[in-house]
Formats: structure tokens, C-alpha cells, sequence
């Protein structure tokens, strides 16, 4: 027997599970006080999907209106928070938009489809706001390189994503890969997208125009993820490990292949009023939220649904999180040719119903009314929590333990050294990602400037101009719970240094705040921190948070993960042509080291690996320094100074040296400056900072230009071939190390540990 | 000149095909799966990608697509066709060249700048290079490792019918390191790494991609 | 009536799926597993009746698209689908 409206009215006193889906007993009361009588169970079913914390940001919404509040004036935003992603203006008539999401729960559970169906959905959310996806990048952080569970998990996230994303065409130009105990248990994956077209593409989201046809098109419905947004997302998993295996999504990137070609065609002829796409909550989300955007109503008939599964139950279809579809409004003049364009792509298309102005979302299965709500309730009007939060007790012991020569021993003496910097290049998060990294198509479209392991991804948008985009995605964790509010402005800081340092200009943020359990007042206040420093540092740097994801409840019983708010930045270059790479290939040419060293170890990567320390304060973060950083790389990349540039971040200049080095084969000769530390030189994590590779005929103008900005720079070193035994990084004093040594060290940790 | 690169659902690097074909100065033509008509093409290109997503084996439903019949008919007929990744595998399924791709023996995608030694310059698509020549073009798939049985691996040397061998380490697991064959008359050839995303320094790892297609613009055969 | 069609590499074919899969069981200690090889299974249901003519058709559909005789061989068993699992639905999560 259908539970319906009217059935609903006359037996109020019916229990309701609202508990099982996860509501709260104050929320399923106001539920109640919306309708004027208990809900349906399918209005249940749609209430408990939609006000999940995944998808009603009822936790973090009072701290992410700060990102609104505190946005900086930009005439480059043309469309800001609110709808499915950001979209900037990067000249020419072109629109970039872009995006990054969590998929972070279901990787856990299911590593492959997990992570598979995170790029499925943010691909889709860029797909709806008319764009074409150009590229995507994977943010990813698993437990320690040699645990057991890591062996399962990374494995199989990898695979999702590079089967996912190559099978759809989309390169993947970087991301990030990082290990760290808190993250065992807790995987994080979030995933990018970028996706570009003419400013006069945008689409949006509300479904306006009485008597439009809401058109469901894409894969059949059947049970995938049933419950996954509200049961997964808003639960820590026990000690035990996971159990709720029948929740995961399974995708079909062929059928997504089919649905961009598809839709960009419908958009190309103009078939279509709005789009939305089927992420979580399914078509409780799409219905809700596109009604609500627009007219005020729609009318939709649940039976007319496609199904993979014809058991599936009304409050099923609108809990189905099955992958791969889209809800479109499309005038009734425009239905047929809608239809055809779909046929030729082999899409299914269902008519579903109609856009109402009667203000209520009136959802109807085999006749009778199952769901009659104010849309605004469900999508726009969930619950906002303001979630008490308190400065962790143990948060100024943490600080005070600072890495000092005392509390952590340091290498002093030339072997210590030498053996450091190569246990440092070692290290699982500096190692060499192309176990990973190779397991990803980064030419298809062939629009690949720079990918990984460069310092940005760089995609050409225009073959004739040049012009093009960068995107960076940067967090460290550690500095983050050290001191939240510093460790945003620094993954901010890293991001936008990083998207400078191939020579575009940052334009615009996204970002993905991982946290713990919100009901933890002290995950909440590095949340709230977090958030705050975000906003803040965007406002300082003009550049604009344009959207992005917040995934909570990540932690296992007590213990959360370490606050991870990962900061994506997208940049502008003209002329893609003139970028700067990483890599040092010309002997002979001088390197230069931008910026200020200070004996800043706290939250560092040598900390970590070495002593398993985490405490003290994280480096100063100073994004006057960072700008003028900023515009001097940028600079100089147009102006044709330099060969090479390459940021410091996690491992200091010993790291960056390496890198660059090795990429291109050759080796240096490197001095270090008087009056500093050769292991705080090597292994501070001071912000602010970039090694640069200058042509000796360009020297002067090089340094002329920092000169004028009154801007720190030392020449401290030389490109050298080496001798007929090879290339070495040579530390004029102290130790020298053959490429070959350093390459060998820094290749085998991970494809040794996936073995 | 006009080339032909087919687009089947799921085809991915048909748009960097077509490129390649104009910058080594043909025009390049959209082939539709589903209509057999080759639009009077003076060559074809079956390009990369997950046609049918893969299904059932890569390559096994292409092949029976409408345009391929098309594509069968005129290879017999001398039109040179080159078949890159995907496609190498649609030119197997269809029995036009020896042999199958499976899947790679370290199980995982591969995606890398690949050394390769062009080994047969007499085809229709290899005119360009030298015997011999050392070559950088990419690798990208995950089912790349030629099989075949061991007559036909004997056979395909004695006539001298591998084009493309992997130097350095062997990726994939292909047997006797094959990374591309010919056909008997050397107009037909397929190859496992993509030389359409190594015809500009500025996107992949060097132009030594470019003269798989300029090499076709020589061997133009009427019909 | 249905049909099913099984498809096995042929055993001079390196297998590297079932490879994989034997080494992931004997990661997890199953010592008694000496091989793996890894094919599928095809169900097929039928419009009509089965005869010896519509045999040599699914016979025919088999070496032609149902495997690549080139590194596959396969075997077609006439019978009902079997569900070992009585009458339940395929999890959702596949794998």
C-alpha cells in the first residue's frame, strides 16, 4: 500500500524511522511543521537525504558565509556560490569553471567505484553549467604508505580514478598524493574538475517557465547507493571497519561519455532551459533544488522513471543515487528535437513532468500523490546548525612543542647531511608518484601544457591564441592542526604561489574541507578557524572562493583526521606557450633563491618523517610576500627571464633542488649562503619561497626586476653537466650525491610497497 | 588529401588524430560509426579511445559497427588504414591485422613517453623514418600487450612485418616486444602508442609522431 | 530457455587477471590455490525454442563475438540459469 499525502493526513500517529535515515528528533518536528501533518515516507525518504550533512551543509553553512561576505571584487567572477560551480572570465569570451568535491566515505568502502563515481560527479556538476570538461585532478591521502589497509585502499582508488577519468577523455594534469597516520581508515579523495566554454553558454539550475517538460535523461535508476549521502556521509565508521557495503555507487564511464557529448550538443542547439545533475540524494536533490531555483513547482511522476530494477520502492527511486543522469527543463516546442539529439547519442530520455508556479514539488506514483512539499524546505531551507566549538585543550601543548635542536636532534655534520637528503627524498610524501601519476592519461585532447609533476596543471583553451588555465590543489594538513587558521592561509598560500610559478595569474579558489565529526566541538573550531583563514587570505590576495565541497565525519570512534582544507587555485595565461617547467636542463644556467629563509621546522615534512614530531607553530604566513612573489614569477615567465621555476613547500629547498634536478637530468653546483644553518637552509618550510633556473644572458634584467621590488633573492648555485661518472647535486662544503643515487632513492618506496 | 578518422561511441582521441592529420597538411575527415559511406577518404585512421567503453573485449563491438564494413572493404582494396591503440584493437577484432591486445601484465593503465625503434619503413604510414630510427611517442592503455600465436610471431618477423618495437623496457607484457604491426602489403598498420600526441613540443614529448602521418600523404592510392 | 556460453583464455595466453588473483589469495593466506584463470559468462536467453539449428546459430554467435578465438576458447551449456543465492537480488555493489 502506497503511503500518500492523503493516507499521511489521517494517520498522523504512524511511526516513522526517521531516526534509521538519520534525521534528528527536532528535525523530523519541523518536517512535520512544514506540512501541517506527518510526511510521507517518501517525503521522508527526500527530507533525510536533503538535510544530510553532505547535502545541506547544515554544520558548516554559518562559517562558509564568510566566503560570500569576505569576497574580494573581481570583475573576473561571473557566476559565484551558489550554483553547481564557480565560473570565471579568463578573457576572450571564454568561461572557466571548476570545481573540486569529496567522495571520501565511499572510497573507503569501495575503493574503485568510490573514487570512480567522485570524478563521475564533479565532471557532471561542471557538465551542468554548460561547460565542456577539459581536465581533472585528484587530491588524494591515504594512511601510511606501508599499512596493510593502504595496500587496499590506494590501489583501487587509483584505479577508479584513472579508469573513470581516461575512459571519459578528460586529462588529469595533477593532484596531490600524501600519507599520514590519521588518514588510515579515513581515506580522502576529492576530485577536480575543469571544464570551459563562451560566456554566453552558462547554464543555470531553476526550473522557470510554467508548462516546461522536466526531462530525466541518462542511465536507468536501479538501487545504487541507497541511502549513501545520509547513511555514509553523516556516520564515522566503527573500529570494526566498514558495513555498509550495499550503499556504494557503481559508475559506467561509457554512459558518461555519451551524456557530455550528448548534453553539449543539446547545449549547442539551444534545447534546454536548465540542468542539474544527479549527484547525491539523486532526484530528491534534482527535483527539490532545480523547483526551488526556479518557478516555485513542479510536477513530477515517479512511475515514469526508468528503472534497472523494477522492485525498487517510490522512496528507493528517490533515494537512487545510480550514476550517470541529468534532469533538464525543455519548452514543449523544443521536446522532439531534445529527443532526437538523445536517441542519436543512444541516451535514454524520459518525460517526468511539468514546472508548476504553485510553489510546492508534487511527486505522484501510479496516481497517487506520494510527495506534495514546499521545495524551498527541502533543498534551500534545511536545518543550519550553529555548532558549538572549543579550542582543543591539548591545542597550546601541541604549540609549545616546538621543533628545536634540543627537543628534535638535527643533522649537522656533512654525512648527516647527505644521508638526510636522502632518507628525506625517500619519504613516502616526497617520493617519487609515478606509480600513480602513471596510471593517468595526461594527453588526451591534446591540449596538455604541463601536468604532474609540474607545480601547476597548465591546459591550452585556445589553439590559435595560446591562451590557457593552470590549477593548483594544495593542502598541508600538519601545518593545519598546528594552527588551523594559519594552516588555510598556507594551503591558500601554496596554491596560488604554485599557479604563479608556471607563470598564470590566479584568478579564482575552490576548495574541499575535510574534517572530522562536527558534533566534536573541537573539530569545529579548527573548522571554524580554518574557514576563517580562508576567507580571510582570499580577501587579502583578491582572488575569490567560487565554490567548493565540505566533507565531514571523517574519523574513526575519537580520533578525526588532521583538519585538511584543500585549497584549489585556477590561473590565467595568455600565452600558454611561454610557461615556466620545473625542470633544470641547461648547465650553466645560475639559480636563484626568492625569498626569505627562517629556521621554521614546526609541521615540517623533515619533522615528520624523521622524528614523527608534530608540534610547535606552522611557518609564518605572509601573502604581502606572496603576491610579490606571485608578480615577479609571473613576470619574468611573460618577460621570457627564465628557464625554470619551481616553489618550495613541503621538504624545503632540498626537496625543490632534487625535483628540479632530476626532472631534468642535470645536476648543481649549490653554496650555501653565510650566516645561515645548511640544515635550515635544506629543510625549513618557509612560505614565500621559489627557486628559479635564469639564462646568464638574462641575468641582470632578472635581477634588476627583483631589485626594483625590493624583493629577497640569492644566487645560490649552478647548473652543472658533471664529470664523466654523471650529474650531482653537489652542496659546495658539505656532500655531494650522483643524480643516479637520488633518482634510485626517491623511485622505489611506492612501487615497492604496491608490489 | 583527405583522411578519414572514424568516430565510434566512447572514441577519444579522434579529435587529436584529426589534428595530427592537418599538421602534416591533409584535410581530415569525421567518419560516423553508423553510416557506412567514407565520404571518398584517400586514407583512414581508427583512433584511440574506450569504444563501446571497452565492452566485452576492447575492440569487438567496433568492429562490427556499420562503417567498419566500409572500412574492410576498402583496406582490401588497398586504402591504407592505421589503426592507434583502440584501434589497433578494432583492426585485430576484424581479423585485418594477426594476432590481440590483452591486458597489460603489470595490471595496471600505463601512461608514459615510450621509446620505440621504427623497424619497418616501407609501409604507407612509416615512409618517413628511417630504418632503425629511435623514436619518443606516448603510451596510454591498459590493455596493450600483443599476443599471438607463436607461428604468427615468427612469421610476422621473417617478413619483416613489425613497424614499431618497444625499446628500453617492455611496458606491457607484448610478446617479442611488438609495439606495432603491418599487414602483408604494408598499407595497413596498428600500433599500440599514439603518435597523434607527439606532433608539437609545446603538448607531448616531441614532433617524432608526425611522420606517421605526413608518410600517408605519399602513399595516396585511387580507389 | 537459456543458454550459457563460457569463455576461457586459451591456456598459452598469459592471463594476468587470473595471475593477479591468484596472487591476492595467496596474500590472504589461501595456500591451497596453486592456479587461477579468469573468463566469463555469458547467459542467454532465447525468443524461442532450442533446436539444432538455433545451437549452430549461438555456436556461430559465439566464436564471433562472444570470444576472439584468437586467444579465447569457449564452451556453450544448454540448461536453465542457475542462482545459487535463492532468488536474491545481486548486491549492488558488484565486485
Amino acid at each position: 500500500m502506497t503511503d500518500s499525502v492523503s493516507t499521511a493526513a489521517q494517520t498522523p500517529e504512524v511511526e516513522q524511522p526517521w531516526s534509521e535515515l538519520g534525521l534528528k528528533a527536532d528535525e523530523y518536528a519541523t518536517i512535520r511543521a512544514h506540512l501541517g501533518r506527518r510526511p510521507t515516507s517518501c517525503e521522508l525518504a527526500m527530507y533525510s537525504v536533503m538535510w544530510s550533512e553532505h547535502c545541506s551543509y547544515k554544520s558548516s553553512k554559518v562559517h562558509l558565509r564568510q566566503f560570500g561576505e569576505k569576497a574580494p571584487r573581481t570583475d573576473a567572477l561571473l557566476v559565484g556560490i551558489g550554483e553547481n560551480a564557480g565560473v570565471v572570465d579568463v578573457g576572450d569570451g571564454y568561461a572557466v569553471t571548476f570545481k573540486v568535491e569529496s567522495h571520501n566515505h565511499p572510497s573507503y568502502v569501495e575503493p574503485h567505484q568510490g573514487a570512480a563515481t567522485g570524478v563521475g560527479g564533479i565532471v557532471r556538476d561542471i557538465l551542468a553549467m554548460g561547460a565542456r570538461p577539459i581536465g581533472v585532478m585528484d587530491p588524494l591521502r591515504f594512511g601510511p604508505l606501508d599499512a596493510a589497509d593502504t595496500r587496499r585502499v590506494m590501489p583501487g582508488v587509483v584505479a577508479g580514478v584513472g579508469t573513470y577519468g581516461n575512459c571519459l577523455g578528460l586529462p588529469n594534469i595533477g593532484g596531490e598524493v600524501v600519507f599520514d597516520p590519521s588518514y588510515a581508515g579515513n581515506p580522502l579523495v576529492n576530485a577536480l574538475c575543469v571544464g570551459v566554454m563562451r560566456h554566453d553558454a552558462i547554464q543555470s539550475s531553476g526550473a522557470t517557465g510554467v508548462g516546461n517538460l522536466v526531462v530525466l535523461y541518462g542511465a536507468k535508476t536501479g538501487g545504487d547507493g541507497i541511502g549513501g549521502v545520509s547513511v555514509l556521509a553523516s556516520e564515522t565508521f566503527t573500529d570494526s571497519g566498514p558495513t555498509k557495503r550495499p550503499s556504494v555507487q557503481v559508475g559506467d564511464p561509457f554512459m558518461e561519455k555519451l551524456l557530455i557529448e550528448c548534453t553539449l550538443e543539446l547545449f549547442g542547439d539551444d534545447l534546454v532551459v536548465a540542468i542539474q545533475d544527479l549527484g547525491g540524494a539523486g532526484l530528491s536533490c534534482a527535483t527539490s533544488e532545480m523547483a526551488s531555483g526556479g518557478t516555485g513547482g513542479m510536477r513530477v511522476e515517479l512511475d515514469r522513471v526508468p528503472l534497472r530494477d523494477s522492485t525498487l520502492a517510490p522512496e528507493e527511486i528517490l533515494m537512487s543515487e545510480s550514476q550517470e543522469r541529468m534532469m533538464a527543463i525543455v519548452e514543449p516546442a523544443k521536446i522532439e528535437a531534445f529527443m532526437a539529439v538523445c536517441e542519436r547519442w543512444d541516451v535514454l530520455a524520459t518525460v517526468l513532468g511539468e514546472v508548476t508556479d504553485t510553489g510546492r514539488l508534487v511527486v505522484t506514483w501510479h496516481g497517487e500523490t506520494v510527495v506534495d512539499v514546499p521545495p524551498r524546505t527541502v533543498a534551500h531551507e534545511g536545518p543550519v546548525y550553529s555548532r558549538p566549538y572549543t579550542r582543543p585543550t591539548w591545542q597550546d601543548a601541541l604549540q609549545a612543542d616546538a621543533p628545536t635542536p634540543e627537543r628534535l636532534p638535527r643533522p649537522s655534520t656533512p654525512a648527516e647531511l647527505r644521508a638526510t637528503v636522502l632518507r628525506m627524498a625517500a619519504a613516502p610524501n616526497l617520493a617519487d608518484k609515478a606509480w600513480v601519476t602513471e596510471q593517468y592519461d595526461r594527453f588526451v585532447l591534446g591540449n596538455t601544457v604541463l601536468a604532474q609533476p609540474e607545480d601547476s596543471g597548465v591546459l591550452r583553451i585556445d589553439e590559435q591564441t595560446g591562451l590557457g588555465v593552470a590549477l593548483s590543489t594544495d593542502c598541508n594538513a600538519r601545518f593545519a592542526k598546528l594552527d588551523p587558521y594559519e594552516g588555510a592561509r598556507l594551503a591558500l598560500a601554496e596554491s596560488y604561489r604554485n599557479v604563479a610559478t608556471v607563470g598564470a595569474r590566479p584568478l579564482a579558489v575552490t576548495n574541499c574541507l575535510n574534517f572530522g565529526s562536527p558534533e566534536d566541538p573541537q573539530v569545529m573550531w579548527q573548522f571554524a578557524e580554518a574557514t576563517r583563514g580562508l576567507a580571510d587570505a582570499c580577501l587579502e590576495l583578491g582572488v575569490p572562493v567560487t565554490g567548493g565541497n565540505v566533507s565531514f565525519y571523517n574519523q574513526t570512534g575519537d580520533t578525526a583526521i588532521l583538519p585538511t582544507p584543500v585549497v584549489g587555485v585556477l590561473g590565467v595565461l595568455d600565452d600558454v606557450t611561454r610557461r615556466t617547467p620545473q625542470a633544470f636542463t641547461e648547465p650553466g644556467q645560475v639559480v636563484y633563491l626568492l625569498g626569505e629563509t627562517r629556521d621554521e621546522l614546526g609541521g615540517s615534512e623533515w619533522a615528520h618523517e624523521v622524528h614523527a614530531h608534530l608540534g610547535g607553530l606552522p611557518p609564518r604566513c605572509d601573502l604581502d610576500v606572496e603576491r610579490a612573489l606571485g608578480e615577479i614569477l609571473i613576470n619574468a615567465s611573460r618577460d621570457g627571464l627564465l628557464d625554470a621555476a619551481h616553489d618550495l613547500s613541503d621538504g624545503g629547498l632540498a626537496q625543490a633542488l632534487v625535483e628540479s634536478c632530476l626532472r631534468g637530468g642535470v645536476g648543481m653546483r649549490v653554496w650555501v649562503p653565510d650566516g645561515i644553518d645548511p640544515f635550515v637552509f635544506l629543510f625549513s618550510e618557509s612560505p614565500g619561497r621559489a627557486v628559479v633556473a635564469v639564462p646568464r644572458s638574462e641575468e641582470v634584467r632578472f635581477t634588476d626586476m627583483c631589485t626594483a621590488r625590493r624583493f629577497p633573492h640569492q644566487r645560490i648555485g649552478v647548473l652543472d653537466a658533471g664529470d664523466e661518472d654523471g650529474p650531482a647535486l653537489d652542496v659546495q662544503e658539505q656532500f655531494s650525491i650522483w643524480l643516479s643515487e637520488l633518482r634510485a632513492a626517491r623511485e622505489a618506496p611506492l612501487p615497492r610497497a604496491m608490489a | 588529401m583527405r583522411v578519414g578518422v572514424v568516430t565510434f561511441p566512447g572514441s577519444l582521441d579522434d579529435q587529436d588524430a584529426a589534428r595530427a592529420v592537418r599538421y602534416a597538411g591533409a584535410d581530415a575527415a569525421t567518419l560516423w560509426h553508423g553510416d557506412d559511406d567514407l565520404a571518398g577518404v584517400d586514407a583512414i585512421v581508427l583512433p584511440g579511445g574506450f569504444s563501446y567503453g571497452d565492452y566485452l573485449r576492447c575492440g569487438a563491438i567496433a568492429r562490427f559497427a556499420p562503417v567498419m564494413r566500409s572500412v574492410v572493404d576498402a583496406a582490401h582494396a588497398g586504402m591504407p588504414v592505421l589503426g592507434i591503440c583502440n584501434g589497433f584493437q578494432i583492426l585485430c577484432e576484424a581479423h585485418l591485422l594477426p594476432g590481440a591486445l590483452i591486458r597489460n601484465d603489470v595490471q595496471t593503465f600505463v601512461c608514459r613517453d615510450q621509446s620505440l625503434t621504427v623497424e619497418n619503413v616501407t609501409t604507407a604510414w612509416t615512409s618517413d623514418y628511417q630504418e632503425g630510427q629511435r623514436i619518443v611517442v606516448p603510451l596510454k592503455s591498459g590493455e596493450g600487450g600483443y599476443v599471438a600465436p607463436q607461428a604468427t610471431l615468427d612469421a610476422l618477423e621473417d617478413e619483416g612485418r613489425v613497424v614499431v618495437r618497444y625499446a628500453g623496457s617492455n611496458p606491457n607484457g607484448s610478446l617479442r616486444d611488438i609495439a606495432g604491426i603491418t599487414s602483408e602489403n604494408g598499407r595497413i598498420v596498428g600500433l599500440m602508442p599514439h603518435p597523434e600526441h607527439a606532433i608539437d613540443a609545446l603538448t607531448g614529448p616531441g614532433t617524432d609522431g608526425l611522420g606517421f602521418f605526413s608518410s600517408v600523404l605519399a602513399s595516396v592510392v585511387s580507389a | 530457455m537459456s543458454v550459457v556460453v563460457e569463455v576461457m583464455p586459451k591456456p598459452e595466453i598469459l592471463d594476468p587477471q587470473g595471475q593477479a588473483v591468484l596472487n591476492a589469495l595467496h596474500r590472504l593466506g589461501f595456500s591451497e590455490v596453486a592456479g587461477v584463470r579468469q573468463g566469463k559468462r555469458f547467459e542467454l536467453e532465447l525468443t524461442g525454442e532450442l533446436d539444432e539449428a538455433v545451437l549452430a546459430r549461438l555456436e556461430e554467435a559465439a566464436s564471433t563475438l562472444l570470444a576472439n578465438p584468437v586467444i579465447e576458447e569457449h564452451t556453450v551449456h544448454v540448461g536453465s540459469t542457475v542462482h545459487d543465492e535463492a532468488g536474491d537480488e545481486p548486491s549492488p555493489a558488484g565486485v
